[in-house]
């Protein structure tokens, strides 16, 4: 158990059964007066925020959170399904959960899943994934239209902006970090 | 910390010592490691092995005890230590100005703050004289505000500060509510007459018992000292010691020693009146930082 003392940013503590980050922290005393612990915690779950000021005596209990290599294997619905190839273990996560990752995700990928007890909370994918375009306009010789860019949909269905020259079956490399082009895989 | 800091810090420090000086006060080291400091309900002494002596948690037992001894004005800074004490405005170790005036009550201790602070200003800031905090600027210079607590309570908490203490509710209104409101004056402010439940070693107020002659004074917002005049009947001050460490006992803290030399004399010091100052939180005031950590040359967390 962690106590009061223990507060500080980073430290992550489970409430009302939920994974909580504290992100701020502030120890306030005012002259003769008893110490309040100031907290802003952020949810791990559903990423919401919270105010909690405690006292003197209180404690908390560690979230214990565990971070695996795991393959991603197929999706049914809005369920992600993730492999440990390890253990073999699989781990299920929703649609929303997984947020914009969810554009990078191609069968074998492999990343980092973050299980809170048996629940997999969140994912850290590497920064560059390849992906190849599956569809992109043809761009015309002698285009002095002045676009430096075009629309492209990679084989996952996300849709990005690529320079004229990228054309279909392309390999791309995309940073995951921001969603964007990174550059083309030669060969 | 940066150099600019340290030569602040410094500078700040040797006013200070200046105008204590130029007054006349008698600059004075007691020791640091102590058998006993005065039992307080929410302060917890560094304890050292194998003595189980204490680090002081305030100069204030012996300070006392030199106004006994027939000393008139005192002045000492000396470092502080107080356990578990960390955050924005907090170290566990720290830098205290005190300073003591026999045949004196907290009134003239609040002309000294209002004097401190204008002579701070003109020579560690000697452009604007001002103080800044959190953009705003602070005049010394200005009529400071003086509120009591219980107006304090009602005017910007909307509540009783004794309802307050009762329901456990006095921390949380007086630093999320009273001090933010404080720090929108544009003056020092000056907050007075605690309830006796406030002040473990202060006189209370020969009109009203319930009240103690207690003040604290703050600069935008930040609680920078806290004075009073001074408890000197030793009966009632051990009796005001029990009670502290009853509290401490019931809500599973240690029971401290209580400082037998001090109550022994206690009876002979004049009527007097002291205050405590943080060094550090003067610095930030005067540099215009928000953390004591840009005040110090180390934090805990450096060592």
């Amino acid at each position: 158990m962690y106590t009061v003392a223990d507060l500080k940013k980073g430290l992550k503590i489970i409430l009302d059964g939920d994974p909580y980050l504290v992100v701020a922290f502030d120890f306030v005393k005012p002259g003769k007066g008893q110490a309040l612990y100031r907290t802003k915690m952020r949810n791990m779950i559903n990423g919401s925020l919270l105010d909690r000021t405690y006292r003197s005596g209180e404690s908390f209990e560690p979230a214990s959170l565990e971070e695996r290599q795991m393959e991603y294997l197929y999706k049914e619905g809005e369920h992600y399904t993730f492999m440990d190839q390890q253990t073999y273990e699989q781990v299920v996560m929703e649609e929303e959960t997984l947020g914009d990752a969810k554009n990078y995700l191609l069968e074998n990928l492999k990343a980092e899943v973050m299980l809170f007890g048996e629940k997999a909370i969140g994912i850290s994918l590497p920064n560059f994934v390849n992906l190849r375009v599956t569809a992109t306009e043809q761009w015309a010789k002698g285009d002095t239209s002045g676009n430096d860019s075009k629309p492209a949909t990679v084989e996952t269905g996300y849709v990005l902006r690529v320079p004229p020259f990228i054309e279909e079956g392309e390999l791309i490399v995309i940073d995951t970090r921001t969603g964007e082009y990174s550059t083309r895989v030669k060969g | 910390m940066k150099s600019d800091a340290l030569w602040l810090r410094a500078r700040v420090i040797k006013a200070v010592r200046d105008f204590f000086w130029k007054r006349g006060f008698l600059e004075v080291e007691t020791p640091l490691l102590i058998p006993a400091n005065a039992p307080e309900e929410h302060i917890n002494p560094v304890f050292t092995l194998p003595s189980s002596w204490q680090l002081q948690t305030s100069p204030e037992m012996c300070m006392k005890r030199l106004l006994c001894a027939g000393h008139q004005k005192l002045f000492q800074i000396s470092h502080c230590w107080r356990s578990d004490e960390r955050g924005s405005r907090h170290l566990s170790e720290f830098t205290m100005l005190e300073w003591y005036r026999a045949g004196c009550d907290y009134q003239e201790l609040m002309t000294d703050c209002e004097e401190l602070l204008q002579y701070v200003a003109s020579t560690c800031r000697p452009d604007s004289r001002c103080f800044e905090r959190n953009a705003m600027t602070i005049n010394p210079f200005a009529a400071w505000k003086r509120i009591s607590v219980q107006e304090a309570f009602s005017r910007f908490g909307n509540s009783d500060v004794l309802d307050c203490l009762r329901k456990g509710r006095y921390e949380e209104i007086l630093t999320s509510v009273i001090e933010p409101a404080l720090a929108d004056f544009g003056t020092p402010v000056i907050l007075l007459d605690y309830p006796v439940e406030l002040a473990a070693l202060a006189r209370v107020k020969p009109e009203n018992n319930t009240l103690a002659e207690r003040f604290e004074l703050y600069v935008g917002g930040l609680e920078l000292a806290n004075g009073f005049s001074e408890l000197n009947d030793p009966l009632e001050q051990r009796r005001r010691f029990e009670e502290a460490n009853a509290v401490r006992s019931s809500a599973g803290h240690s029971l401290l020693p209580l400082p037998e030399p001090f109550l022994e004399t206690l009876g002979l010091m004049p009527d007097s009146a002291g205050i405590a100052l943080g060094i550090d939180r003067l610095v930030m005031l005067t540099a215009g930082v928000d953390s004591i950590d840009d005040v110090v040359a180390f934090t805990p967390e450096d060592l």
